[in-house]
């Protein structure tokens, strides 16, 4: 661990492993992230001890990797099937990851309660489940967000606004519309889709804040849970430095209470959890609300050239 | 998943929390058996997945077993917010002093579950938030702790709950969080937990939702209440339509062709992945179109998944045309979707450029996508055309083509819910 978490998850120095490596997903996963040029110096499956994928060396257990390698990794990637979940993450917890970004979907929640509160209570961080991970354009990527290294380097190019967004392929959706406006994106982290989720949007502002590339945050959201009013309450207590311009979609679900789309964290189940109410609790706060995804960086530059003049 | 009424009552009864005297029934016949066997007064209510049970007729009171056996005959014949009842609950009517609230969720923000007591019971609890706040009592507990009766006093106490009542109702409320764990429950509530004239407590009515994702591990409690593997028990029943698309999910482990369903509309929809899928069905309805139904390509699907869902789509009666549309995808690619749905046009007979309305899917092998799409002039865009763009376009393609034929979609009225109703009254 380092000091640079405090400002950045990610960065060209940080290191990373990948448990489940020797998944399918996982063998593509660490050839888009080696090719973006992250630093990967392990995996981890049991029983595939001494074998590599794509030159990286595998391992039985964290434990092991740690004493071969050398040295705990800041991050881990977790692949490994939803029954697994929950010891993997364990099991990287204990052994003194700080940084966890998990993949895996269709993780019941009392699994992700649990490695929510081991992981506060060893001052771990977990980003997802059932997200595809971290981008710092131009830096490195940790997970399968913005795919290959091509379609990556296409998608997301360097700038000024942090991306945060419960789905995945949305996360790149964003990013590509900020960057071919040219504005860029200064890191974009999809967060996840589920009920229950390691870090929350306003759990990551404060990063953003501390980050000076980043002047502006564009948050994907869906209805389904309390996690934007959060959000409000943060950037008004805080007085956030950073105008956010917000995304709403699945406005359609709030006349479909009790039925679930999209994501398994997405359904409507109370009046606070309807897009509506949603918007309004953004609204409130100061957050712009888009109505499509391609005005984001005109209401982005706008906010930004008023933050200017003010 | 949701659990029934005798349901809840049974993992109560496991748990030893206690119930009014009470038998599931699924017959007239045996209802009245019921009702003799109790003795006294009873309450017969309909046994059915959805709320407002009360006011659609599926809860009445009885005073003989003659008079049980007369309403359960009317109750096992009425349907509730499109459910028929599984059977009725016969239960005795005893004096309550008190209603009381008790239930455990999960709280998304703190990441843990939390108890939610209240005094006010009978009533829904989101109406007592908002009018009586004061009278909720709330806690979070953990989930890797070992589990600590305290935890559940102190959420009691904090409502100026003392003396016996305090007492009794702890262990209640603190099985109940104990089985919302060994469960997986998302939702467990006792409403009414009700006091009897001899201040003892029973459950007069439960409330349970289990994790579907925990299905696989919560077999034997499955097994034992005889819920079967293709229950969905879902808010609403699946339509033809419906199941059909779940069987093209399911014979095909390739990708996903997920939450398939129904709408009454004329544009049909082959769109992905999650967020994509939420953000496009808006954008039909925000430019005034109809779906035909809703869908989730994504995680790859074989040629054939795609072709399949497709064909689905196409065969939906009162579908005109299709819209194809993802966002920038990186795991799926753009060529096997291509080839899929343009297969699907071709098997049916129909002309792939004049069927599909759009196709709007950039990112991974677009350029060997786009050729097979140019090759039979289908109109398609790479990113440099938004999703609400593209979308709008698909609309307006239907539109015109749909021209003069009036609204032919009430021809086939909706088996689904009517989620068309606000997007006329955006169109322009």
């Amino acid at each position: 661990m380092s000091d640079r978490e405090h400002h950045h998850l990610i960065d060209e120095d940080t290191t990373f492993i990948v448990q489940g490596i020797t998944g399918r997903e996982a063998v593509n996963l660490t050839r888009e992230c080696l090719d973006y040029g992250s630093k990967i110096v392990g995996g981890v499956t049991p029983g595939r001890r001494g074998r590599d994928v794509h030159g990286v060396p595998v391992f039985d257990s964290v434990a092991q990797l740690v004493e071969e390698v050398g040295e705990v990794p800041d991050g881990s990637v977790v692949t490994v099937p939803p029954a697994f979940t929950r010891d993997a993450v364990f099991e990287a917890i204990e052994a003194g990851v700080a940084l966890i970004v998990i993949v895996t979907e269709r993780i019941p929640r009392q699994d992700v309660a649990q490695m929510v509160e081991l992981a506060t209570l060893r001052g771990a961080r977990i980003i997802g489940p059932n997200c595809l991970g971290i981008i710092r354009p131009g830096v490195a990527k940790m997970g399968g967000i913005g795919g290959p290294a091509r379609d990556a380097r296409k998608a997301y190019e360097p700038g000024s606004i942090g991306v945060m967004s419960r789905s995945g392929g949305m996360t790149t959706e964003i990013s590509s519309t900020l960057s071919a406006a040219g504005l860029g994106v200064s890191t974009a982290i999809s967060i996840g889709g589920d009920a229950i989720i390691g870090s929350t949007y306003a759990e990551l502002m404060s990063l953003f804040e501390a980050d000076e590339q980043t002047e502006g945050i564009v948050i994907y959201t869906e209805p389904g849970g309390r996690m934007e009013a959060q959000l409000a309450e943060w950037v008004v207590e805080n007085e956030s430095r950073l105008p956010i311009v917000a995304f709403m979609a699945g406005r359609f679900m709030d006349e479909m209470p009790g039925m679930s789309f999209g994501h398994a964290g997405t359904i409507v189940e109370g009046r606070a959890d309807t897009a509506a109410e949603k918007i309004n609790r953004l609204q409130s706060a100061g957050i712009t609300v888009a109505e499509e995804i391609s005005e984001i960086p005109d209401l982005m530059r706008e906010k930004l050239g008023q933050k200017a003049t003010a | 998943m949701r659990f029934y009424e005798y349901e809840s009552r049974r993992i109560l009864a496991r748990e030893g929390i206690p119930l009014s005297k009470h038998g599931f029934a699924r017959s007239a016949e045996e209802a009245k058996r019921v009702a003799a066997e109790i003795e006294g007064p009873v309450v017969i209510k309909s046994q059915v997945l959805s709320g407002g049970r009360m006011k659609a007729g599926g809860v009445k009171f009885a005073d003989t077993p003659e008079e049980a056996e007369a309403h359960a005959r009317e109750i096992l014949q009425l349907e509730i917010g499109g459910h028929m009842p599984r059977g009725v609950l016969v239960d005795a009517r005893a004096a309550i002093k008190q209603e009381y609230y008790a239930g455990v969720i999960y709280d998304g923000v703190r990441k843990r579950p939390t108890f939610v007591f209240s005094d006010m019971g009978g009533i829904d609890i989101e109406e007592v938030a908002d009018t009586n706040p004061e009278r909720i009592g709330r806690g979070h507990f953990s989930t890797i702790l070992p589990h600590m009766d305290f935890r559940a006093k102190d959420v009691i106490a904090s409502i100026g709950i003392t003396g016996s009542e305090l007492n009794r109702l702890t262990p209640i409320l603190s099985k109940l969080a104990r089985l919302f764990l060994k469960y997986d429950m998302t939702l467990a509530e006792i409403n009414p937990l009700a006091q009897l004239e001899d201040g003892t407590f029973v459950a007069v009515d439960a409330h349970m939702d289990l994790e579907n994702e925990a299905r696989p591990r919560q077999r034997e409690l499955l097994e034992e209440l005889g819920v079967g593997d293709e229950e969905t028990r879902e808010a609403r029943e699946p339509t033809e339509f419906e199941i059909r698309g779940e069987q093209i999910d399911a014979v095909d482990h390739r990708g996903v062709a997920g939450n398939v369903t129904e709408f009454d509309g004329n544009l049909g929809l082959v769109i992905g992945a999650g967020g994509g899928s939420l953000t496009l069905f808006d954008a039909v309805r925000r430019h005034g179109g109809k779906p035909a139904n809703y869908c989730e390509i994504g995680g790859n699907p074989s040629v054939s998944k795609a072709k399949n869902l497709t064909k689905l789509v196409l065969e939906k009666p009162g579908v005109d045309k299709i819209a194809v549309m993802m966002s920038i995808v990186s795991n799926t690619r753009v060529d096997i979707v291509a080839r899929g749905v343009i297969k699907a046009c071709l098997e049916l007979g129909h002309d792939p450029a004049e069927k599909i309305a759009v196709f709007r899917i950039p990112g991974a092998w677009e350029e060997e996508g786009f050729k097979i799409l140019e090759k039979y002039g289908v109109e398609y865009y790479d990113r440099s055309v938004s999703m609400h763009e593209a979308a709008r376009r698909a609309v307006e393609k239907v539109g015109a083509a749909s021209d003069g034929a009036g609204p032919s979609v009430d021809e086939h009225p909706p088996a689904t819910v009517d989620a068309g109703t606000s997007g006329e009254g955006e169109a322009p």
